[in-house]
């Protein structure tokens, strides 16, 4: 957190120069050379005001109210391509675009679909509104493979965070489910925390709700620090990266892996339990957080490829040139908001992008894609045949462990 | 004190609402059961009572009541009621007879029963069920003696019970002073010609990926103009351009609890369940009999709306005269 | 100007609402209590209010679970003044009693305006609006969609089913039951909400003893009888049509 006193709003364009600095990496923002890459591979750059040197430019100028005065800032999606392709290495998404977002948060600025997502995050803890008591609603029929820790209180090997998504949403808890018979079939310990889970909070805090991140990251300490474990596992890269960058500053400091990395890991033992191939041309999507936050590339398509029968092709944008969603950064929470700025949809340009590729199934490893791909697949042309599976998901077919 | 039972016809523009019906029938109840009974109270124009399934009317005529002014209503209903206290006064749970209870409760110091769907006569004693919490509690009661003010809620009675051929006797009842009032009726202001807000409306019919056509969306629109609600839609329609963003429920849209949604070719994905969910009645029309929709619709039709929509729409005119 | 906002707590119907052994009331070991909505609209109103004119918010509730979040919350939001009624337990007490406990409070504030929510989904003696209005014998207009200050009076905008809006003069001092802002409820980040705990306090009035006439008495709770599934209509598209018009007669619709 900043030492910045939140009830003196506003600020002038010089002190939010100095809180962008306070960030990690921050101060680099003094040496943009105005090269505009970022505003260049921005996928909403059309949409906004201020693309990102744009907004470095007016923020020099002084133009701090002019930035503030308008609301096309919450179509950042935080895909960090801006930051991926920036010479000067400046954090413009995590940086620059989520201080903005913090200061229209705290002058009450918010568009309402976000507003209801915050609200019910900082209500029950999760930005779907859901009941925490029925968090762990979707084991049911597994209890016996899923250690439900506040249950039972014993130590376990790992300690999954299923997420937001993962737990309440109708299509991502079959993945979910799907991981349980992967990680059964590997004879993996595990254990949930069930109601005592809360928000990763890591698109909140995307979403510039930095106090609300603590206050979720804060308590989600608080219910890991209650439990012996070896290490946390998690299906959603978000969470991924909250545990992984954000919560050590916060004190709260767990070995922590992707599930693309689990598997990837135990990738000799899983080649013994394929069965049935599945003959398919397979397209891996990178999820943003996943790639080009936290460089991780290889191991979901070393798993993808082990899967006998599987295609694994490349679509145009791959690796670090990946493609947005259009959930990140709150957007998850901003549909609305976006189609009615853009009258786009980024996951349309994805879904695109694997018909043309030929692919016939499109494989992704973050839970804010299912459904919006699966969405898209019902309006682009070409895609109706196109299925939208996560990793977990396929592992699972080919070993005939869906549950 | 009288056994008899007051019902506060609420009206506009000359007609008298359904709510009023509701509020006689569930009044016959009352009066049947203790042997009293059922006396239509019409404030303002005493034409209204044509009609009303009462036993007798008390009129008040002032041009102070031609409209309805909540502190003009309170002052005629307790001069009525200065003249006798009966076992009750009936009046609709809405924007009239929510803030006229109120009042009065607090003023005569008489209780008052909220939001009851049902009334029933156990001899002498009268008991009373209310909704609570959006419809999910349901609380049994007994009505406090001697004389009770309750609101009612649709959903008891039919609005048909409460409907006759003939009309009550009149009889006049006090003419309180209205010539000081604090609150003043300005005028009316008429409903927005912009793009409705759904939200308000207490009637939806929701449209999705089922229509298929483009053209359904104007079937659709009729029906919904002919129960007085509006059309929505879930996401795939909006994208298609065939109705607005402003029309949008769910996730990305907005947020609806009309108290009737009327669900035509949606399947109920939980992003525009979310946006629904918390309707009044829900009733769904769909091909597929597993669809989700069913999941959180009271009624359903396994069907494919292009073919039902016509003959809906033409049984709804019909019934509407 | 002093625009006084009462604001009250009300069962999460997120929750599945569960009712004790006795059937008496709702089971409050998974009750979880919020912010009851059309308040927040009060609040919301009155704050707007106060941007245009020079008006001191004052919100006010009973003493009871979380009401010190909630009005921490508000004065977060920009309320001048948290006043918590303190001495009776507010979370039992129905309308009639808070109308009757708040009427000295509101009287000793001068307060020249109350706005409250127009309803909560669990008054069963009333809404808390008309009953205040009607003991302190001032003008009362609820189902309020709009209010300009204007001079000793306000003009309102009431709604009536259907879409109907009225546009009504009232004289202050006067209550207003709140159906909705001119827009929604503010956001207040987590980061103010913090500050202000830190540096706001919670004003305490005490009250005196409970009138609680004016209920009814509750003989038992229960839940209503719902189906799984949607009962499906059968026969053909006529069929199918008459059936769904009955229905919608019966819902009041046709």
């Amino acid at each position: 957190m900043t030492s910045t006193n939140v009830l003196d709003y506003p600020l002038d364009s010089g002190q939010f120069f100095a809180s962008v600095s306070e960030r990690k990496d921050g101060h680099r923002i003094r040496v943009c050379q105005q090269c505009g890459v970022c505003s260049g591979i921005c996928p909403f750059r059309n949409a906004m005001d201020f693309p990102p040197q744009r907004m470095i430019a007016a923020l020099r100028a002084d133009l701090l109210d002019e930035v503030l005065g308008v609301d096309t800032v919450w179509m950042c999606v935080s895909c960090h391509a801006c930051a991926a392709v920036c010479p000067a290495e400046i954090p413009i998404a995590g940086g620059l675009m989520t201080r903005v977002k913090e200061e229209l948060v705290l002058a009450g600025e918010v568009p309402t679909e976000l507003q209801e997502a915050l609200e019910s995050s900082q209500r029950y803890g999760n930005p779907l509104g859901q009941s925490p008591r029925k968090r762990a609603d979707w084991i049911k029929g597994l209890e016996d493979d899923v250690t439900l820790l506040p249950k039972e209180r014993r130590p376990v090997d790992v300690l999954w965070y299923v997420g937001d998504y993962g737990s309440y949403h109708a299509r991502v808890t079959q993945t979910s489910r799907a991981l349980v018979g992967v990680l059964k079939a590997l004879d993996v310990d595990i254990g949930i925390l069930g109601p005592n889970e809360i928000s990763d909070g890591d698109s909140q805090r995307l979403a510039g709700e930095r106090g609300l991140f603590e206050t979720l990251a804060e308590q989600n300490g608080r219910a890991f620090a209650k439990h012996e474990f070896g290490e946390i596992l998690t299906a959603d890269p978000h969470a991924f990266n909250a545990i992984r960058n954000e919560y050590p500053a916060l004190g709260i400091d767990y070995p922590v892996r992707h599930h693309t990395q689990y598997l990837a890991d135990r990738l000799d033992d899983l080649r013994g339990l394929f069965v049935d191939p599945i003959d398919a041309r397979v397209a891996y999507h990178d999820p943003c957080f996943l790639g080009r936050v936290n460089g991780i590339y290889e191991e979901p398509r070393e798993v993808l490829r082990s899967i006998p029968g599987v295609e694994l092709i490349e679509m145009a944008h791959n690796r670090e040139n990946t493609l947005c969603c259009g959930g990140g950064g709150g957007g998850m929470w901003l549909d609305g908001f976006q189609w009615e700025k853009s009258h786009m949809r980024l996951s349309d340009l994805r879904v695109k992008e694997a018909v043309d590729a030929g692919a016939e199934v499109l494989a992704v490893a973050c839970p804010y894609e299912l459904p919006r791909f699966e969405d898209s697949t019902k309006t682009v042309e070409g895609a109706e045949g196109l299925l939208v599976r996560d990793l977990a998901e396929l592992v699972a077919e080919s070993m005939g462990a869906v549950p | 004190m009288s056994r008899d039972i007051y019902v506060v016809v609420e009206h506009r523009e000359g007609l008298v609402e359904d709510i009023s019906f509701v509020g006689l029938a569930a009044a016959r109840a009352m009066a049947e059961g203790i042997g009293g009974e059922v006396v239509a109270v019409v404030l303002g124009d005493g034409r209204l009572i044509e009609g009303l399934a009462a036993d007798r009317a008390i009129v008040v005529e002032d041009p102070a009541l031609s409209e309805y002014n909540p502190e003009a209503y309170v002052a005629a209903l307790e001069a009525i009621l200065a003249d006798e206290l009966p076992r009750a006064l009936l009046a609709g749970d809405t924007s009239v007879g929510a803030e006229v209870a109120g009042l009065l409760s607090a003023r005569l110091d008489l209780p008052l029963v909220n939001r009851c769907v049902g009334v029933r006569a156990e001899g002498e004693t009268l008991g009373f069920t209310a909704q609570i919490c959006g419809g999910k509690i349901l609380v049994d009661g007994l009505l406090p003696e001697p004389t009770v003010l309750v609101t009612v809620v649709p959903g008891g009675f039919a609005v048909e019970e409460g409907k006759s051929e003939t009309a009550p006797s009149a009889q006049t009842g006090p003419r309180p002073t209205l010539d000081e009032l604090r609150v003043r009726v300005r005028g009316h202001i008429e409903p927005d010609v912009g793009d409705v807000d759904i939200s308000r409306e207490s009637v939806l019919i929701g449209v999705g990926r089922g229509i298929q056509q483009e053209d359904t969306v104007e079937l659709a629109d009729e029906l919904a103009g002919a129960l007085g609600g509006a059309v929505c839609a879930s996401r795939p329609v909006v994208d298609q351009g065939w109705l607005p963003t402003s029309r949008l429920v769910g996730k990305s849209g907005r947020r609806v609890k009309p108290s009737v949604y009327l669900a035509l070719g949606i399947s109920g994905a939980p992003e525009h369940v979310e946006g629904m969910a918390d309707s009044g009645l829900i009733v769904a029309v769909n091909t597929d009999p597993t669809a989700p929709i069913y999941d959180v619709a009271q009624y359903g039709i396994e069907m494919d709306i292009n073919d039902l929509l016509p003959t809906l729409l033409e049984r709804v005119q019909e019934a509407k005269g | 100007m002093k625009i006084a906002v009462v604001m009250k707590l009300v069962p999460d119907l997120v929750e599945e609402l569960e009712i004790d052994e006795e059937k008496a009331r709702l089971d409050t070991t998974w009750l979880r209590l919020v912010a009851n909505e059309p308040d927040e609209h009060a609040l919301e109103q009155a704050l707007l209010l106060k941007e245009q004119l020079d008006a001191e918010v004052i919100v006010l509730g009973m003493d009871g679970d979380g009401m010190d979040d909630l009005l921490v919350t508000a004065a977060a939001k920009g309320a001048d003044r948290i006043i918590k009624l303190t001495g009776a337990d507010g979370d039992t007490l129905n309308n009639h009693a808070v109308a009757r406990l708040l009427e000295p409070a509101i009287r000793e504030l001068g307060a020249d305006l109350v706005m409250t929510g127009v309803q909560a989904h669990d008054d069963l003696d009333g809404a808390v609006g008309p009953l205040l209005a009607g003991l302190l014998g001032w003008p009362c207009v609820s189902y309020v969609s709009g209010v300009v200050l204007e001079g000793a009076g306000c003009d309102v905008r009431k709604e009536f089913p259907g879409g109907l809006v009225v546009e009504m003069e009232v004289d202050l001092p006067a209550v207003l039951g709140i159906q909705s802002a001119p827009q929604p409820p503010r956001y207040v980040a987590v980061s103010r909400v913090r500050q202000v705990m830190k540096t706001t306090e919670v004003e305490e009035h005490p009250v005196g003893a409970v009138d609680d006439r004016g209920a009814a008495e509750v003989q038992a709770l229960r839940r209503p009888s719902v189906g799984e599934r949607a009962s499906m209509l059968e026969g053909d598209e006529r069929e199918a049509a008459d059936q769904l018009v009955a229905i919608l007669q019966k819902a009041g619709v046709l």
